[in-house]
């Protein structure tokens, strides 16, 4: 059980030092750019499924404290996860900001998020980039996709501005 | 802003407060709060005599207008258009035939990009805008240079966001068609002169089309005195109901301007192969009308006459002043249009804070107002900064209001606060 003071650690943590942020030109990749166009929110993820699995998930953009650090939890938590894992974990988090019951564990450290479900005009914010990977995983894996090799991953990977 | 009507303005005679008694939603409360409406250049609340106005209409005569031959029917069209004959007075031209009403401001300036804008347009033509513009007179200007093969020209700014003359005038072409400006801009809060911009622009033979939004709520429009081509307002940010608007067009530019959408009670004769369409403004109205809100629009034009717009610059300079002042002593506040109080615009930014983690705060305070690029990317380009907090205030607020708002944003670096 996590206490508060340690879920605003978490979302801080992941805001001003936010993981895996730095977009690759790799083809491999499915890209996905979503705005929020009410208040300017705006993140692009990227997937890369790899025999099933999302092998790499990164994430880069602009906006509130929810937005990027749910899309820095986001892409820490993907990794590695099946397709339907990968999707399970998208539903779940988009039943736990809109308050409704869900296996928040699983969730590991983005369940510090789940005060959003009191902040309705917010729930936007935080889904965006989950909403982002969602459609990237569906769209990868309905074209087939497919990284070729694990090892290769890093390739292609720019510094973002 | 002159100094001089600054001047005037402060020493007009103050509005009774109760006028905030009008507004029912002043009533209510926000997260156990008293609920203070800081957003006001999106939308203002209404007063009881324009939901007086819809609802009589609704209950007593709601008929359809120019369709029915019957007694009640006849009532509803006289209510409908002696509103056009109010705000033709409201906008100082003597021409009710001068008043298209539309669905809103966007409406009417897309009217007029797509019917006059069309017509006089062609290739190698310019149309000039400011960088400041809202969407809504932004985008239609640069997809018609982009259909047309024109040249979109941004008019340069001062440092409060104010289109002066001389720019204006540094920018003009021979080919230059078009000025659109805002009498107001939302962001910045910048009130232009549009009697001196008018003359820059008819001197190079073009015509002006101004975004009223902001502007008809601040400073009565005076389109003939002004010398003004287009000038299009909304009824929802002046204390009316929403879904009406107001194009005023020179009566001779209207006329020339063909309808751009087609339907009922716009034409003459519909023969087989071909229409004929009527005269103006009805050749711009095509199907019913939401007959409510214009009668509401009246209602609301009325209220604010009476009322009177030296009392009202008053109150919303005097509380938007009060604002400058206390958030510009925070340290943690950067204001970006300190000058600009007669607008009732105030943007601003808490330092590390995003607009909308700040908006937050507010909102658990009970305060609403604006966060984002409040349907303007270009001013925020212009600016440099992603998203601003945005207060706006109108005539019912009051001091203790403009307080809290000061109050909530010492706090706004605690903006997790609202997670937990």
């Amino acid at each position: 059980m996590y206490s508060s003071d340690l879920y605003r650690q978490i979302i801080m943590d992941h805001y001003q030092n936010p993981r895996n942020h730095h977009l690759t030109e790799n083809p491999d990749y499915c890209t996905v750019r979503l705005k929020n166009p009410s208040c300017g929110d705006d993140i692009t993820v990227q997937v890369c499924l790899c025999g099933g699995r999302v092998a790499d998930c990164r994430q880069n953009g602009s906006g509130c404290s929810i937005c990027c650090s749910s899309a820095s939890m986001m892409s820490e938590l993907l990794r590695e996860k099946s397709v339907e894992e990968a999707l399970e974990l998208v539903a779940c988090f988009r039943q736990m900001v809109m308050g409704e019951p869900c296996d928040l564990d699983m969730l590991e450290e983005a369940q510090s998020l789940a005060g959003v479900a009191n902040l309705p005009p917010r729930v936007n914010c935080a889904t965006l980039a989950w909403q982002a990977a969602e459609r990237g995983i569906l769209q990868a894996a309905a074209e087939g996709v497919e990284q070729g090799a694990p090892g290769e991953l890093a390739d292609g990977i720019e510094e973002a501005r | 802003m002159n100094p001089d009507f600054l001047y005037a303005i402060r020493t007009c005679p103050a509005l009774d407060p109760a006028v905030r008694d009008d507004f029912p939603m002043t009533g209510i409360q926000s997260h156990g709060k008293p609920f203070a409406y800081l957003n006001n250049a999106a939308t203002t609340l209404k007063p009881l005599p324009v939901l007086e106005a819809m609802d009589r209409y609704y209950r007593e005569y709601g008929s359809p207008i120019h369709r029915g031959a019957d007694r009640i029917a006849h009532k509803a069209t006289t209510a409908f258009e002696s509103v056009r004959r109010t705000v033709a007075r409201f906008l100082g031209t003597p021409h009710p035939e001068a008043v298209v009403f539309t669905g809103g401001t966007t409406a009417g300036l897309n009217l007029v990009c797509l019917s006059y804008g069309e017509l006089v347009v062609g290739a190698g033509d310019e149309v000039v805008v400011t960088p400041n513009e809202h969407h809504a007179n932004y985008v239609p200007w640069q997809q018609l240079c982009r259909r047309k093969n024109a040249k979109l020209v941004l008019a340069p700014l001062d440092a409060n966001g104010c289109l002066q003359p001389e720019a204006l005038e540094s920018v003009m072409t021979e080919r230059t068609r078009i000025v659109a400006c805002s009498h107001i801009t939302n962001v910045m809060g910048a009130a232009m002169d549009l009697r001196a911009l008018a003359a820059v622009v008819h001197r190079h033979g073009a015509v002006i089309v101004v975004d009223g939004a902001q502007g008809v709520v601040h400073e009565r429009p005076d389109v003939v005195g002004w010398d003004i081509d287009f000038y299009a307002f909304s009824g929802h940010k002046l204390y009316g109901p929403t879904g009406v608007g107001v194009l005023y067009g020179r009566p001779a530019l209207l006329e020339k301007m063909p309808p751009v959408v087609m339907g009922g009670e716009m034409i003459d004769i519909v023969d087989v192969y071909e229409t004929s369409f009527r005269e103006p403004p009805w050749r711009f109205e095509a199907g019913t009308l939401p007959v409510a809100e214009v009668i509401g629009l009246g209602a609301a034009i009325d209220y604010v006459l009476e009322l009177g717009y030296c009392g009202m610059q008053k109150k919303v300079l005097g509380l938007t002043e009060r604002a400058v002042r206390g958030l510009s002593g925070l340290e943690n506040v950067h204001v970006y249009n300190p000058e600009n109080a007669f607008s009732g615009v105030l943007s601003f930014n808490i330092r590390g804070v995003h607009p909308h983690d700040a908006s937050s705060v507010y909102d658990r305070e009970g305060i609403a107002l604006r966060a984002g690029h409040h349907c303007s990317q270009p001013t925020m380009r212009w600016l440099g900064v992603g998203a601003t907090l945005r207060a706006s205030f109108a005539i019912y607020n009051d001091d203790s209001e403009v307080d809290r708002l000061i109050e909530a944003s010492k706090k706004a670096g605690d903006f997790l606060d609202v997670l937990f």
